[in-house]
């Protein structure tokens, strides 16, 4: 039979496969960075996997992305191949962004994703802009900011829900509400902590999700987007999740408990909809254990791609510094200055 | 006025205006450029030709909005975004340093940024410290950018649309005291990758850019009558600067006077001075000097303000004194 070939794809398959992909590749970037095969910061998603697959799975092709430094996952299932991904975290020459990235500056503007951003909120206005331009060319596109809890609290983030919505642009703020700012809790650096209501203050539509039910998580973001294409404007997702592991690689966790971290592995995204799945009998033993072998074989051709990648030669260092077209030309002026009146 | 002749800001405006009306990817978008006219009457009338839409005023929100021209430059577009001064550019400094700079780079050349900043900057015109800045050497620190410093009429009708086609960021300072000094502007582009040769001489360059331009030249004639000939270079790009006019200019007089804006430490002067140092050394016949702004926040008071910023008579002491060297 065909299924026994290929795992199904009903949405919660879809949901599945896309957190199982983010899950699996990043418990192996654990074991590669290690092994010191990844270096530098690297801030894993797991625990928070429902959000980027509940919203992706609004988005159409044409839809545009832009992320945060926390961006594995949306890359993933944005179409951004695992092998150009790892490669970029390999640091080779054949990452999406050349070795010159690494783990928070995934980009591909093929797949219409405009990274990867290390500053917090830094990504916002490039997304108000890149509605913009949709605006004036006369495009259907909606733009997708992900960003976290932290970032309400940059400016950024207050100019943009403002300039988005008094021109009404096409943008989905999907704040990742994770609780915490690296190790700040949310009470500890907001005085209100209801940041849907907050963001419905500038005239964005917006409403609190659980952030850890993927079917959700898509549900509010098909709702979103689709009043968004009508024209309503900007929209705003307090998406409620949490990150199971620490911040980065360097991050002792001094800030939370143990149990507080044990209490919430237990609305585990993935657990979850695997036990919804099981308890309907939309998922079969077989069809899981089909779906997690995809998955490790495309974890291991990107792992095995990225270790016999070649470096970029050193003599590119200064590549794309400036882009490489001849620099612009005029006529050289010969006039004599005019002194200032 | 006289026939043929046009100010700076007029120029400057019917760039613009050329620029909107030949690619229709174009547009303005900045703090009142639209209903106001411009805080500087720059963009006046630009709205009522080209409409709000492609005139774009936007809320106090420099991070926003210079991000959103960054965001809408990858969308395809052709944005000029106006700030109202370099000061105020600092609050969308993370925008031009993080990203409109640093993209082409960490995407590894899949982003390009094909974006023009407009502002104004400089002082000597009593607006006290905050208001009064000159940060173009700032910029000029930053890889990724270009950084065009128009000191005439021409350059300021000409280096917009050039600006437009290149293909990365780049930022124009337009010295606030220029705005009104008139001068003849051919339409079309002009070079935006050298600095020119103001005013020949033999005994000393003169090196300067943007506000200081007509100071230099003014102190090149005070210094004729003296019978001193200073070489005159208006530099007109910051960055990347255009090594070989100054050292072609330094292999001839052997003496140089830097005047700059900035503050002197860790100034656009010093890294000039240093060029010099690295390549012309055995050329010199006298020390580097310079003429910058003293360093203090700028003050109001006119005789206070006159003191901080490089004026002509420092100019000239300063080429007596490497002359006598």
């Amino acid at each position: 039979m065909a299924r026994k070939n290929k795992a199904r794809t009903t949405l919660n398959h879809e949901l599945l496969r896309k957190m199982l992909r983010i899950r699996r590749f990043e418990e192996r970037c654990v074991e590669l960075y290690s092994a010191e095969k990844i270096r530098g910061f690297m801030h894993l998603y797991i625990g928070e996997e429902a959000v980027a697959a509940g919203v992706c799975q609004a988005l159409s092709p044409d839809d545009t992305v832009v992320s945060t430094y926390r961006e594995h996952g949306h890359a993933l299932v944005r179409g951004v191949p695992a092998t150009a991904i790892m490669a970029e975290m390999y640091g080779k020459a054949a990452g999406c962004s050349r070795g010159r990235g690494g783990s928070m500056h995934i980009f591909d503007v093929t797949r219409g994703f405009y990274g990867g951003n290390a500053i917090v909120g830094g990504g916002l206005p490039l997304a108000v802009g890149l509605a913009l331009a949709d605006r004036f060319q006369g495009r259907d596109r909606v733009t997708v900011c992900f960003f976290g809890d932290g970032a309400m609290a940059e400016g950024e983030f207050h100019e943009c829900a403002n300039l988005a919505a008094l021109w009404r642009l096409p943008v989905l703020f999907a704040c990742e509400n994770n609780q915490y700012a690296m190790g700040t809790a949310l009470a500890k650096s907001h005085a209100m902590t209801d940041l849907a209501l907050r963001a419905a203050g500038y005239g964005v539509t917006a409403w609190p999700v659980d952030g850890m039910d993927a079917l959700a998580v898509a549900e509010a973001a098909a709702r979103a987007t689709e009043s968004i294409r009508a024209g309503a404007g900007p929209h705003f997702l307090e998406l409620r999740t949490y990150r199971f592991r620490a911040h980065s690689m360097y991050d002792p966790e001094r800030y939370r408990s143990k149990a507080e971290v044990e209490q919430w592995k237990k609305c585990d995204p993935i657990d979850a909809l695997i036990a919804r799945m099981k308890a309907t009998g939309e998922l079969p033993d077989d069809d899981l254990a089909l779906l997690e072998k995809e998955v490790a074989a495309e974890i291991d051709q990107a792992v095995a791609f990225s270790e016999q990648a070649p470096l970029e030669p050193v003599e590119d260092l200064a590549t794309f510094v400036c882009s490489p077209a001849p620099p612009p030309s005029g006529t050289t002026p010969v006039s004599r200055a005019e002194a200032a009146s | 006025m006289t026939e043929g002749t046009t100010t700076y800001r007029e120029a400057m405006r019917e760039a613009i205006r050329e620029a909107m009306r030949r690619d229709e990817r174009v547009f303005l978008m900045g703090e009142d450029v639209g209903a106001y006219g411009g805080c500087f009457a720059v963009s006046l009338g630009l709205l009522e030709e080209f409409g709000p839409e492609r005139v774009r005023d936007t809320p106090l929100s420099e991070a926003a909005f210079v991000g959103a021209g960054i965001g809408a430059a990858l969308g395809g577009m052709r944005p000029i975004v106006e700030i109202m001064t370099v000061n105020f550019s600092l609050l969308a400094l993370d925008q031009i340093l993080n990203n409109a700079a640093t993209l082409l780079h960490m995407s590894g050349g899949q982003l390009n940024v094909p974006l023009v900043i407009r502002m104004t900057t400089g002082a000597g015109r009593q607006l006290a410290a905050q208001h009064s800045h000159s940060l173009e050497g700032w910029y000029a620190h930053i890889p990724g950018l270009r950084i065009l410093a128009p000191a005439t009429v021409e350059d300021a009708r000409g280096m917009l649309w050039p600006a437009l086609q290149d293909p990365d960021p780049v930022l124009i300072f337009e010295h606030g005291s220029l705005y009104n000094m008139s001068g003849v502007a051919r339409p079309g582009p002009v070079d935006i990758t050298g600095a020119a040769l103001r005013r020949s001489g033999t005994d000393i360059s003169l090196i300067g850019y943007g506000g200081t331009m007509g100071k230099a030249l003014s102190a090149a004639d005070a210094l004729a009558g003296e019978g001193i000939e200073a070489d005159v270079i208006d530099l007109r790009v910051l960055r990347p600067l255009d090594d070989a006019t100054i050292m072609e200019s330094v292999g001839r007089t052997h003496r140089v006077v830097i005047v700059d804006e900035g503050w002197r430490s860790g100034s656009l002067s010093a890294e000039i001075g240093a060029r010099i140092v690295e390549q012309a050394f055995y050329q010199l016949d006298a020390p580097v000097a310079r003429v910058c702004t003293a360093e203090v926040p700028i003050p109001y008071a006119r005789h206070l303000e006159e003191a901080a910023i490089p004026q002509v008579s420092a100019i000239v002491a300063a080429t007596r004194e490497v002359l006598a060297s």
